[in-house]
């Protein structure tokens, strides 16, 4: 349709001018064409990332440029137990947060690639935990682990009469963290399924056909034919969920704000509560930059994961 | 027999699905049950049942609207969201394009790093951006937002846009520059049209995205008045030792409300881009 358009007469004999003609010539149209995207990644993004390393090695806070102290902030953060702290339940919560959230998820994309009536909409509906913002459902887990009023003690204590005190939530340590990593593990479970949900449905059926046909459970088509399929998005959607609950900021900040007593401190609450709000810039910095070896490692484990499947890297036309 | 797989069908997929819905609605149900429920019958649990509002109540989400900045909140939020989709959507569609369509030496390698710019976390980032930002003179200014979000919006939806323009075929753009159009009118006539499902999934993720976010907000906006709706919440309605809960749960409905209903007007676009992305 739009060809035959452009094909008209008029637009074939009209000379172009030479702001077209510049426009045409690709390599000056290619420029300008990534200049906005590159622009505010450079200024935005890799100028800060920079600029955050520089910062660690220096002792600014807030209000007073910094002197290059080199790795005096590291040396200090080895020593803090507060710092120890935080990497320990770093790597707590996103062992248990990802176990949890790709078990359950994965049951969920399991059950979800059934037949049933109202399939779509439920899958909607689903995905709720994950669009709404993180601090709004965050409030209302906090609600729901009130130390007096929490309605989950409610169930327990006066409708099923298994507990007889209301338990405490978020009062002690053990408790509050792993308030959060259910927390987490709830809104994570939705983005999980629907990404495994996708990449069941490319598994063809004959597969498992000819599988039933030799006389295979369903337990070994599970972890014959399924499990290894699904490798390659397992291996992307796991890094992707291991980066950002690692780095998580927003549910614990909202819940604990790293209580009881620096218990449920995440590496970017510590930076956070160090960074802005103590105004020490230089080890709020470095607090984050000790986070990157970390993503460096879960982020050569997606390229590779990547890789292997020629994934949206723009070479490949097969 | 068929009673028997009947029962085991119920047991084995629609016990525990309905098992899943309930666990992953409930915070939403008690979140709304919440906001319409009078302070008598909202810390009462033996005289009324908590799972049932008896009189239901406006006060709440009154006092939300009346008695706080919540409108300008959510005014701010929805400004910021619409200011960085928009800067989002012309700069990841330009360079989806340049880098799918243009196809210059390297571009697999500029689309490799924008797609790394993703795996970069906010957390990383929030300090230095900061000193960035007072440097720019864009302290306290919801502009300092528009102007950081696309940092990780441009990632994401350049990602999608790839994909889609993947999706539409290159004889159409031949055609064009056979028949004499320039590469700027193929892009304007022909690409864009095509590629109208695929900007509307990124408009929808980025318009999301920038409604949830939350540590740039709350490290870079001071002033109440300047606050997004989910900081303002947490500093501004947080106060004391005696939570309001009542207008604390409304303002988070509140806050859920357009995203959950934006994006369900557009589910099917979102749904299906979700799982095409990761199906590519």
């Amino acid at each position: 349709m739009s060809v035959t358009t452009l094909s008209s007469p008029a637009l074939a004999q009209r000379q172009p001018s030479w702001l077209v003609r510049l426009f045409d010539y690709k390599p000056f149209l290619v420029v300008m064409c990534l200049a906005p995207a590159i622009g505010l990644l450079a200024v935005f993004l890799t100028y800060p990332l920079g600029l955050g390393i520089w910062l660690a090695f220096t002792d600014t806070t807030i209000g007073r440029k910094g002197i290059f102290v080199g790795l005096d902030n590291f040396q200090y953060l080895l020593t803090d137990s507060l710092w120890w702290n935080a990497v320990f339940y770093s790597v707590i919560y996103t062992a248990i947060a990802t176990f949890g959230k790709f078990a359950l998820g994965f049951w969920l994309a399991l059950l979800l690639n059934n037949h049933f009536p109202f399939k779509s909409l439920l899958r909607a509906i689903i995905l709720l935990p994950w669009i709404v913002p993180t601090v709004l459902s965050a409030l209302a887990f906090w609600w729901i682990y009130d130390p007096q009023f929490s309605i989950i003690s409610y169930l327990l204590v006066d409708v099923l009469h298994w507990r007889t005190s209301n338990i405490d939530f978020l009062g002690s340590p053990w408790p509050a963290r792993f308030s959060l990593i259910a927390a987490n593990i709830w809104r994570g479970i939705p983005f999980v399924a629907i990404s495994l949900l996708a990449g069941l449905q490319t598994i063809s059926p004959s597969l498992y056909e000819a599988a039933m046909l030799d006389g295979a459970s369903s337990w070994q088509r599970f972890r014959y034919i399924t499990f290894p399929m699904m490798m390659p998005i397992l291996a992307i959607v796991m890094t992707f969920s291991i980066i950002f609950t690692f780095t998580d900021f927003q549910l614990v900040y909202a819940i604990t704000r790293g209580g009881p007593g620096n218990s449920t401190h995440l590496l970017a609450t510590l930076a956070f509560q160090r960074g802005i709000a103590g105004g020490e810039l230089g080890e709020g910095a470095a607090i984050a930059v000790s986070m990157i070896p970390f993503l460096v490692f879960a982020t050569l484990f997606s390229y590779f994961g990547l890789a292997r499947r020629k994934w949206q890297q723009g070479e490949a036309n097969d | 027999m068929a009673w028997d797989s009947g029962l085991r069908r119920l047991m084995m997929i629609y016990l525990p699905l309905g098992c899943f819905v309930l666990i992953l609605l409930f915070p939403f149900y008690w979140m709304a049950i919440t906001s319409f429920k009078p302070n008598a019958e909202l810390m009462n649990y033996k005289e009324h049942n908590p799972f049932w509002i008896t009189s239901p109540t406006l006060a709440h989400i009154k006092h939300l609207l009346f008695d706080t900045d919540y409108p300008r909140w959510l005014w701010t939020t929805m400004l910021v969201a619409i200011g960085a989709t928009t800067l989002s959507l012309i700069a990841s569609t330009l360079a989806a394009y340049a880098i799918e369509r243009l196809r210059f030496r390297g571009s697999p390698y500029v689309g490799l790093g924008i797609y790394l710019a993703y795996l970069v976390p906010p957390s990383i980032l929030f300090i230095p951006l900061a000193t960035v930002v007072v440097q720019f003179g864009l302290f306290d200014s919801p502009l300092a937002l528009i102007l950081v979000y696309p940092t990780f919006l441009v990632p994401f939806c350049t990602w999608l846009l790839i994909g889609y323009f993947k999706s539409i075929p290159y004889e159409l753009e031949e055609c064009a520059l056979v028949d004499g159009a320039t590469r700027l009118q193929i892009l304007r006539r022909i690409t864009l049209p095509l590629a109208v499902p695929g900007l509307i999934s990124a408009g929808i993720f980025s318009f999301t995205l920038s409604w949830n976010e939350f540590i740039y907000a709350l490290a870079f906006i001071q002033s109440g008045a300047n606050k997004t709706v989910p900081v303002a919440i947490l500093t501004e309605l947080v106060t004391g030792d005696v939570y309001q809960w009542g207008a604390l749960m409304a303002g988070s409905l509140l806050g859920s409300l357009p995203v959950a209903i934006f994006y369900s007007l557009f589910v099917d676009y979102y749904v299906s881009s979700l799982t095409g992305a990761v199906k590519e």
